[in-house]
């Protein structure tokens, strides 16, 4: 199954859609949804991650293999499927800003996981407290961009806190990458530096809550 | 005693020609503190190039810097090519809504006419301004986003990963509009007296693409452009990492390149030593937070890593220095420039 995994990976890294895709369906024969997740795709793409974060592989191959998995996961686990972790609920947002590669990557990463989440776009920190309350949101994924929409995190965990929510905040983007104690500073929960840590991270907040 | 025997210029182009000037040259790249001098809101001050022009030479004057800076905000571009710009007190103008909101588009697409284009227009008249007030005492950097990084703000990131892999046809399309006008408007700002031209291309990194793509995209983009551009070039990876491409950008015709602190700078400067000026690589993002002694050491450690035999320039990483960044901060900056860089270099430190 390992090589299996490592077979995957190179034909994500090669962006080779109909490789990963035939892979996928042969796989399929033999393994359930959940189990063709958790031993093929996600062993791949944290693979991936890993060695981004080791300059050895770019950011433009995390994303396309981020996207090429969450859509032949959603085939096999389309959305709303019961065997999707959904619970506690989740969400992810862009703060402030239109460049929303990293919260794509992120989202796409835990969707091919197997997991279910709302994906708010780019909102202000009024918007996202109001949509948190709205769907009691219990675990808040916030991406940025400018170290100024970064600062900003701090209002939404203290206006989420004086609506009376308890809601585990993760940050993650370009100025907590630059200022390790940046994510304290916010008052988030915490942070990761890479999709690949983000949905690590995920699967042990979801599980705590659980 | 006052022991500077050079002005910015002087200073500068020892540094572009790899020798020793009488001390390291510096580059405060602030664009957002201008509107704090003149006691004006970030949106009112980038209104008028007055304004710019006023708030970068009384910028040069506190902190005593070696340039001033063009570069008045990112999507100052997207706003030429017709899309949104939003504003906010405390950061950078960011670029709103992708305009390309469908890859078929870039079939259609007109280049903006650089004459006759407000905005653009501002930028140029805060450059003359700039130019009419400093003559040849100290370089006026003008600033062009690269075709292949541009169209992150042009079509959104995702989207526009997606094209450079899978859609190479409308990605040459695109390459080839952005291409004449950022010639054009690299021109424009020398010849309104900009001295030389930052080219941001943070796509180009490592980080971003790998070296692979980045030879076949970004490293022949630059190739082309560059030789067009009529003044010397300093390629800019806005905080990307640069080491695995250097010998790559050189070969592209940059006279300098800006560096990231998430690489060691000694091995930077060991990779272009002769070759390429290295600009860098104070931790912007950091910085907000650094004490008076945090910024003296971290000064110190930048010049020790890569002052010696010219060919630095000390400066942030990223090509713009947050707005929180205190005023102190920025002092020191120039205060440790002056006590650490003399030429030459004490490296007994």
């Amino acid at each position: 199954m390992a090589e299996l995994s490592e077979q995957f990976e190179e034909a994500l890294l090669a962006l080779d859609r109909l490789k990963a895709r035939q892979m996928v369906e042969e796989a399929a024969t033999r393994l359930t949804a959940l189990e063709l997740v958790e031993l093929m795709v996600v062993p791949a793409l944290t693979r991936i991650g890993i060695r981004w974060e080791a300059g050895e592989t770019d950011l433009s191959q995390v994303y396309m293999s981020g996207r090429i998995c969450e859509e032949l996961v959603d085939r096999l686990l389309p959305p709303g499927d019961p065997q999707r972790t959904d619970q506690p609920p989740m969400a992810i947002a862009s703060l402030d800003d239109y460049h929303l590669l990293g919260k794509r990557i992120v989202y796409a990463m835990l969707r091919a996981a197997g997991f279910d989440l709302r994906d708010y776009g780019r909102v202000t920190a009024e918007e996202v407290i109001a949509k948190v309350k709205a769907d009691r949101i219990k675990v808040l994924l916030l991406s940025t961009l400018m170290l100024n929409s970064a600062l900003h995190v701090a209002g939404v965990v203290d206006g989420l806190k004086a609506s009376g929510l308890d809601v585990k905040v993760v940050v993650g983007g370009a100025p907590f990458n630059f200022d390790d104690q940046l994510w304290r500073e916010v008052k988030a929960d915490a942070t990761a530096v890479s999709a690949a840590e983000a949905v690590n991270l995920v699967r042990s907040i979801m599980e705590e809550l659980s | 005693m006052n022991s500077e025997t050079m002005t910015s210029m002087q200073r500068v182009l020892a540094a572009l020609s790899h020798k020793e000037a009488d001390r390291v040259p510096y580059f405060l790249l602030v664009t957002m503190h201008g509107a704090r001098e003149l006691g004006l809101s970030i949106e009112e001050y980038f209104s008028r190039a007055e304004y710019v022009a006023e708030g970068q030479l009384r910028m040069r004057a506190r902190y005593g810097h070696d340039c001033l800076y063009g570069f008045l905000y990112a999507p100052v571009e997207i706003e030429a090519w017709g899309g949104e710009v939003i504003y906010t007190p405390d950061g950078p103008p960011n670029s709103g809504r992708p305009f390309i909101r469908d890859a078929g588009m870039i079939n259609h697409l007109k280049p903006p006419r650089v004459d006759k284009t407000p905005c653009l227009g501002k930028v140029l008249k805060a450059i003359t301004l700039m130019k009419e007030r400093v003559g040849d005492e100290c370089p006026i950097i003008g600033v062009v986003m690269s075709p292949f990084s541009v169209p992150v703000m042009q079509m959104g990131f995702g989207p526009y990963l997606e094209l450079m892999l899978e859609q190479p046809e409308l990605f040459h399309k695109l390459m080839a509009v952005n291409e004449a006008f950022c010639v054009a408007w690299a021109n424009a700002q020398l010849a309104a007296g900009a001295t030389a031209i930052c080219y941001f291309d943070p796509v180009s990194s490592p980080t971003i693409v790998s070296r692979e793509t980045y030879l076949r995209t970004g490293f022949s983009v630059a190739k082309r452009v560059l030789a067009r551009i009529k003044g010397p070039p300093a390629t800019h990876l806005a905080s990307g990492r640069v080491l695995p491409v250097i010998d790559d950008i050189i070969q592209t015709g940059a006279a300098a390149v800006g560096v990231s602190c998430l690489e060691d700078l000694a091995q930077i400067k060991a990779a272009c030593r002769g070759k390429i000026t290295v600009i860098g690589n104070l931790n912007g993002i950091e910085m907000r937070r650094w004490s008076i002694q945090d910024t003296e050491m971290k000064v110190r450690q930048a010049i020790a890593q890569a002052g010696q035999g010219g060919g630095f320039i000390l400066s942030d990483n990223h090509g713009e220095i947050p707005w929180q960044v205190p005023e102190d901060v920025l002092l020191a900056i120039g205060e440790s420039v002056r006590r650490w860089g003399r030429y030459p270099l004490d490296m007994s430190i």
